[in-house]
């Protein structure tokens, strides 16, 4: 287990009555790249602008390495920010953008041009010392903005959405380029986005934030296999959620039943009590059949009626609509339906399959993670 | 069919845009400028009989009236330099607190700055002879209830008087361009300046506002002739003064001023504060109702009250004309060289 880099004890923000951050407890490990995920409004900015130093919480504490920082201004904290729209200076040349953290620092004027030339190659982009930053494309001021918080090799590194104002292409790029340059340096990353394939690309662990708390906290493949709540599962790509009875166990696992009685399997772990819960499942992990025979053995199946196919290319989009009238949407990889014509057709009567593993449970989605726990 | 022409002649589409200023300033700008030439190469007054070039070629005024004026030039020079620097000393703490600080009662405070210009001019500046008079409210407490100052000081003539006036008439020029640039500037650069660590500017800082202040100190005390540099005691008054300036200028550095403000919103704001000086300037430097109404005595009076005197009293228009290019000269050469200094790279784009 390596070393806690940054510790949220219970901390609130509040402005006037409404709590922007709601009694957040959060452990940051040394050297993890580390992401805050939500929609606008959850708080997470507040949260990263906390353990900047740009605000100080209504309550609770913040350390860095051990070192309790709460009430530390921006200056004296060991952490640097990329924001969220660069913030260059525009007044000053990109060596100078680069080099303002160490001349505060009094660094001697050798070293900074030597670790300023290290940066600018670390971020590829050599030989932009002399440039202003109206002089450079928004993809390089990004590399800038990252090249001026890290040649002060902070402990941590706080990211507000700093690929937001990129378009998509060199959003993908800039992903790779980040996650190669965090594992490069070593240095920990908090990462803040709404944007959920970038939380998963490039972290080690993600918190799910919703009206100022954390719903789930883990690694992307555990939020994305096993959400625990309807907002996480649903933030976190799409799924079809269904509504279950418990009604007892078989071969290891959990039996639900819909409204209909169809019977469905659920890993035992996940069903609580005897209470009427919501299960979920991701639309790529269902495939449809012909015949009931068709489906591998121990598969939960349902029937329902094709209402609507898109053929999306990479694979064909379904929604088929289940005899109690809930909607469930299949993706179906195009491997063997390359002919156009051989896909279901609307009004077709299929039969939804996939693996009991891959189902999880939601719960109402009002409950977080931390009431859970508490 | 108007679309249509417009669209072929979108080249003089700016000229027509620009051409009632030209033509405004062609003919009262350039055009009376012909004949003050004249004039100020001309002999005599009107009352006795101007004699125009080519008939004398009087270049000789120029020479003259700078070494016969010069006390009156440098009055010019100095107020307007004193009065811009006060106004910069008070103006810009107050822009950038409107600015960043304003919230939503910035515009009432902008309306407050330029609520004076609702007055006239003249009732303000014979107001301020009220408030600098000998029974006004100033001496009051300066004099007579802290006894700050002699028994016998009076502020109405002196150079105090005329530098004070100026420096509340021309405040709002100095503010609002001020203002303009300090607005535009993106508050999160000063949190990423703080983010990379700078804090506050102590004590390099408090090094550099001290001497600023005794700076300040000094030049008010030599140019509103409270000391003479070449008396002794004139010496130990420029002292007393630098040491309190001086030390007023350090502590504003040492608690006031960060280095984000000293390193992003000063440089950035310096556009603002070359427009604000200029604008300030040029009016200090030709006015002559405060060295009239406030300054008083002949010791007192700038190039503009000789100007004025020449032109309207004695009609000697090729004194008047010759000062009035003189005057000009003066601002221009006085912009150009502020303008090499705060529009090198060295300031606003050097190395932070």
């Amino acid at each position: 287990m390596s070393a806690i880099d940054v510790r949220l004890v219970d901390v609130t923000k509040s402005f006037g009555d409404f709590n922007a951050v709601d009694h957040i407890d959060l452990e940051v490990q040394d050297g993890e790249f580390f992401s805050l995920l939500g929609p606008s409004g959850c708080g997470k900015t507040t949260t990263l602008r906390m353990i900047g130093g740009f605000e100080q919480p209504t309550s609770g504490l913040i350390e860095l390495q051990g070192e309790d920082v709460t009430w530390l201004p921006p200056y004296q904290r060991n952490v640097n920010t990329v924001f969220q729209n660069y913030a260059l200076f525009p007044h000053l040349s990109i060596f100078e953008n680069v080099a303002f953290g160490l001349r505060r620092r009094r660094v001697a004027d050798a070293t900074i041009r030597q670790r300023v030339t290290e940066m600018l190659e670390l971020v590829e982009l050599p030989g932009f010392e002399k440039r202003k930053p109206n002089q450079i494309s928004g993809g390089q001021a990004q590399r800038v903005a990252l090249a001026r918080a890290l040649i002060n090799r902070p402990a941590v590194l706080l990211l507000d959405e700093p690929l937001g104002a990129l378009d998509l292409k060199l959003r993908k790029q800039m992903q790779v380029e980040l996650k190669r340059i965090q594992q490069e340096v070593g240095i920990t990353f908090i990462y803040v986005t709404h944007d959920q394939e970038e939380a998963m690309t490039m972290s080690d662990r993600i918190a799910v934030m919703h009206k100022g708390r954390y719903e789930q906290l883990g690694q992307p493949e555990e939020l994305y296999e096993r959400p625990r709540t309807r907002f996480v599962a649903s933030f976190l790509g799409i799924c079809n959620l269904l509504q279950v009875d418990p009604d007892g166990s078989a071969d290891g696992y959990a039996v639900v039943r819909l409204a209909d009685r169809t019977p469905l399997r659920v890993p035992r772990a996940l069903v609580p009590g005897a209470n009427r819960l919501e299960i979920g499942v991701r639309p790529e992990k269902i495939r449809l059949f012909e015949r009931v025979e068709d489906a591998p053995a121990g598969s939960n199946l349902v029937e329902g009626v094709v209402r609507d196919a898109s053929y999306l290319g990479v694979s064909t989009q379904y929604i088929a609509e289940l005899r109690g009238g809930e909607k469930v949407t299949v993706y179906e990889q195009n491997v063997s339906h390359t002919a156009h014509d051989s896909l279901y057709r609307q009004g077709e009567t299929v039969q939804l399959g996939w693996s009991p593993d891959h189902t999880f449970v939601v719960g109402g989605g009002e409950t977080s993670a931390q009431e859970e726990a508490s | 069919m108007i679309g249509r022409l417009v669209h072929r002649y979108r080249w003089a589409v700016p000229y027509v845009l620009m051409a009632p200023g030209l033509l405004w300033l062609v003919a009262f700008f350039v055009v009376p400028m012909v004949p003050m030439i004249l004039f100020s190469i001309s002999e005599g007054t009107v009352n006795t009989g101007i004699v125009q070039p080519p008939d004398v070629w009087a270049i000789g005024n120029y020479p003259e009236v700078v070494v016969k004026f010069q006390d009156n030039v440098r009055n010019s020079l100095v107020f307007g330099a004193l009065a811009t620097t006060l106004c910069f000393a008070i103006g810009y703490p107050l822009a950038y607190a409107i600015a960043f600080r304003g919230g939503r009662y910035k515009n009432l405070l902008l309306f407050l700055v330029i609520a004076p210009f609702f007055t006239s001019f003249l009732i303000r500046t014979i107001s301020w002879k009220v408030i600098l008079g000998n029974d006004g409210p100033f001496l009051a407490v300066v004099r007579d209830a802290l006894h700050l100052v002699p028994a016998n000081f009076s502020v109405m003539g002196t150079p105090l008087a005329v530098v004070s006036g100026l420096t509340y008439q021309l405040l709002p020029f100095m503010v609002l361009p001020l203002y303009v640039s300090l607005e535009k500037v993106d508050i999160r650069l000063i949190e990423a300046a703080r983010d990379l660590y700078a804090g506050p500017w102590r004590p390099r800082g408090t090094a550099i506002g001290a001497a600023l202040g005794g700076a300040l100190a000094i030049a008010l005390m030599v140019g509103l002739r409270y000391a003479d540099p070449g008396d002794p005691s004139g010496l130990v008054a420029a002292a007393g003064a630098a040491l309190v300036g001086g030390l007023l200028g350090g502590l504003v550095a040492h608690f006031l001023v960060t280095e984000a403000f000293v390193r992003v919103v000063f440089p950035l704001s310096l556009p603002g504060v070359f427009a604000a000086s200029i604008l300030t300037f040029i009016p200090a430097v030709g006015d002559y109702v405060n060295a009239d109404l406030l300054g008083v005595s002949p010791n007192n009076q700038m190039i503009g009250n000789v100007i004025q005197n020449r032109y309207l009293f004695q009609t000697d228009y090729p004194v008047a004309s010759a000062l009035s290019f003189i005057l000009m000269g003066a601002i221009l050469l006085a912009i150009a060289l502020y303008a090499k200094v705060l529009g090198t790279e060295e300031l606003t784009g050097g190395r932070a």
